[in-house]
């Protein structure tokens, strides 16, 4: 038997054994069991976040930099359901993250009481597995399950509801027997059948113009190796997705970009002209595929993943591969013939000329794309880039010149603006010598600028670069180009001053209107040893470009005619 | 928007947890994806601990096909089959009350006896009869009683199981077809070995 404890204790414990250092959270009264002996875990840093999606989004992009799972705690009610946004994000884009929710005491629950909200029943949708614990006994044993199923087969959030009294509680707690966990329905795929991998095999062998869909499967699972030997044997193009970015060097020959809705032409173009499209750790998602019977119609398919409920969901295809991508990759390598298929790798490589999808339109100002530029530059593709959604992150995606493996933290399937400033605080936790950008919309910024606070008590010197347009950019672009014009609501005409805020917050604040000072000002906030705020006052409205329109196809791509 | 009347039925059956919010994660999926669940049956399976469903999910054909691998992601669901187009059985029971007096009692009786339906409870003014059977012969019973003052109808949802092969090669091509595009959307995989027990 285990030693006794109070429910609070076994949690720490629990987590302690799971290999937990961070938790990000926010107290509250239904919590404060569990934070009330918090303090006897020194070994547990708590990260005080200034609002609950700050913790989510934190421990998002902590699992994203390091690997591990992402740990949030908030109180039960408000708290709660703050992190909802976060889970979602980390639903959607596959992060394992475990949240524990205090809960109003067992007596109470269901009866409206202060601060409740059924949050077990909220996250169903938005979470791969929850639970609410009624006994102490349980606790132990439901953490270890959560961390399992959190970081197992597809990754994903998993919350824990815990009312206060079972916190209270007094309990035992003993590893070696919680541990043992029996989850009959639970299955993690692994190596692939051989009959599978035979079928993919073929198809990639028979190809001639074959090209990876690479997603963000290659970063979770780690199989950036496996990837580049697979693609440099069989000398496949590799375009990666939105996820997918920084899963292959974009200095390696045969990488080509990202396709889809702000992809780069000649990327929607490659998979387009493809014979065989071997879809990797992606899940043909619509901002990619637009409409479906339009989709690479002249291409065979091969989908490689590790949840076989995606396989067929959207689009049909040819040859079907379940299992971690790493194991499937590596198990694919020996049975393709090397190949050299120098006219597809031409025809590839004429088609990034005749379509420079990355030509920045000079108009004497200031863009996004002469900052993202500027940053990839002066960083040499090296550093950790966070962003949240819409402009200043399709620029991200395009210009930014990735070199490094799983340096890329994105909202990709939520799309959650915001994201952007506590993720970058996460990822800094978990990678503490790297130097983290967190490229920021003024739009996205507002939603979470309360988390600077939190990186400055943490004395975590992370940089953030709003591209400053004064208006929520993409807004503006729907609205031009499928609204008539008719812009509403998205223009933000009293930004507060970024500079005064960074000081306000005891950050360095900058601001740069030209585009020969951008590298300056970037070597200068490298410089500076903490958190800095680098406001990027940008050309007021400028459409990303090229665009696939929503269900659109490859028939229907907009590039700029100012290139 | 689809019309009601592309949608398909799909026969899924599933076995899951014995616990509580099973069955609201299974509505909650189905909900999201927009199938109705016209009928669902759920009861003890052989093994301690484990129920098995069975349920008939309406809804367009593309998602609809897609449910089970769908269900399958769900932690409390051990395995769940779409059997629609695989060799099955299924039954239905209904209870139906129906008015009754003396002049009506016998051909009352004699309907039940030619439909094989149960008597199993016999009122002053009412009786109720147990009938099991596919749809159509409940259809068929609860038409001809209408007349006679139908008072109350509970009907099951559908229970179904696969039948046994009794001879090699009984799978005709119908059946090879259907069951190498139901392959096509149920996939087999590797497990890491030990993980559905314990690690």
């Amino acid at each position: 038997m285990g030693k006794k404890l109070t429910g609070g204790d076994i949690v720490c414990e629990a987590l302690l054994n799971e290999g937990v250092d961070i938790v990000f959270g926010l107290p509250g009264g239904a919590i404060l069991p569990l934070y009330g002996v918090l303090g006897r875990y020194p070994e547990l840093r708590h990260v005080l976040v200034r609002h609950e999606q700050g913790a989510a989004h934190a421990a998002d992009g902590y699992a994203r930099a390091s690997g591990k799972v992402g740990v949030a705690f908030a109180t039960s009610g408000p708290g709660a359901t703050n992190l909802i946004t976060g889970l979602a994000t980390a639903m959607m884009d596959s992060v394992p993250i475990v949240a524990i929710t205090g809960q109003v005491g067992r007596a109470a629950i269901g009866t409206d009481a202060f601060q409740e909200t059924d949050i077990t029943g909220a996250t169903l949708p938005v979470t791969k597995h929850n639970y609410l614990i009624t006994r102490v006994e349980d606790i132990g044993p439901t953490i270890h399950e959560a961390f399992h199923i959190a970081r197992t087969g597809r990754p994903g959030p998993v919350l824990i509801d815990i009312p206060k009294d079972v916190m209270q509680e007094e309990g035992s707690y003993d590893h070696e027997r919680d541990r043992k966990i029996k989850l009959p329905g639970y299955r993690i795929p692994t190596t692939a059948p051989d009959y599978q991998i035979d079928a993919a095999v073929e198809l990639i062998n028979e190809s001639e113009r074959p090209v990876f869909l690479a997603g963000h499967g290659v970063i979770i699972s780690r199989a950036f190796d496996e990837l580049r030997e697979l693609a440099e044997k069989a000398q496949i193009p590799v375009v990666t997705t939105l996820l997918g970015i920084s899963g292959f060097p974009e200095n390696h020959p045969l990488h080509v970009g990202f396709p889809g809705m702000h992809g780069e032409a000649y990327a929607s173009l490659a998979l387009d002209d493809s014979d065989l499209i071997i879809a990797a750790g992606s899940r043909f998602d619509d901002r990619i595929v637009g409409n479906v019977n339009e989709f690479a119609t002249r291409s065979k398919k091969i989908h490689i993943d590790i949840d076989p409920a995606e396989i067929g969901k959207t689009v049909q295809v040819d040859a079907s591969v379940v299992g971690n991508l790493k194991h499937v990759l590596g198990q694919i390598i020996p049975k393709v013939d090397r190949v050299s298929r120098p006219e597809w790798i031409r025809h590839v490589e004429q088609l990034k000329s005749d379509h420079p999808s990355l030509h920045i339109p000079e108009t004497g100002n200031l863009s996004g794309q002469h900052v993202v530029r500027g940053l990839s530059n002066v960083t040499n593709g090296k550093a950790i880039i966070c962003t949240g959604v819409g402009q200043h992150q399709m620029w991200a995606a395009q210009h930014y010149k990735f070199t490094e493996a799983n340096t890329w933290l994105c909202s990709g399937g939520l799309g959650t603006m915001g994201y952007e400033v506590p993720s970058a605080i996460g990822a800094q936790l978990a990678l503490p010598e790297a130097l983290v950008w967190s490229i920021c919309g003024d739009g996205g910024f507002q939603m979470t600028m309360m988390e600077l606070a939190t990186a400055v008590e943490n004395r975590l010197p992370v940089k953030y670069a709003i591209l400053n347009n004064n208006h929520l950019g993409m807004i503006t672009q729907w609205q031009e180009l499928f609204y008539m014009g008719d812009t509403q609501a998205d223009a933000y005409t009293a930004n507060p001053d970024f500079v005064k805020l960074a000081e306000a917050f005891g950050m360095k604040g900058m601001r740069v209107e030209e585009i020969d000072d951008v590298e300056d000002a970037i070597e200068e906030a490298n410089a500076y040893p903490g958190p800095v705020i680098v406001d990027f006052v940008i050309e007021k409205v400028e459409h990303v470009y090229p665009m696939i329109p929503a269900g659109g196809s490859i028939k229907d791509l907009m590039e700029d005619t100012r290139v | 928007m689809t019309s009601q009347s592309k949608f398909e039925a799909r026969t899924v059956t599933a076995l899951v947890e014995d616990r509580p919010g099973v069955l609201a994660r299974i509505a909650g999926l189905c909900r999201r994806r927009g199938l109705n669940i016209a009928s669902l049956a759920v009861g003890h399976s052989e093994q301690p601990g484990l129920s098995r469903l069975t349920f008939v999910l309406e809804g367009p054909p593309g998602v609809v096909n897609h449910c089970a691998a769908q269900l399958e992601r769900l932690v409390n669901v051990i395995e769940a089959k779409d059997i629609t187009n695989k060799n099955h059985i299924w039954r239905e029971l209904a209870l139906v009350k129906v008015a009754t007096s003396k002049e009506t009692r016998v051909e009352l009786l004699e309907l039940s006896r030619v439909f094989r339906a149960n008597v199993i409870d016999i009122g002053v003014d009412s009786m109720t009869f147990e009938l099991t059977g596919g749809r159509e012969k409940i259809d068929s019973l609860i038409t001809l009683l209408s007349p006679f003052g139908i008072k109350e109808v509970m009907r099951t949802g559908r229970v179904a199981v696969l039948r046994s092969t009794l001879f090699e090669g009984e799978d005709d091509g119908e059946f090879q077809a259907t069951r190498n595009w139901v392959n096509g959307l149920q996939h087999e995989y590797h497990f890491e070995p030990g993980v559905s027990g314990s690690v």
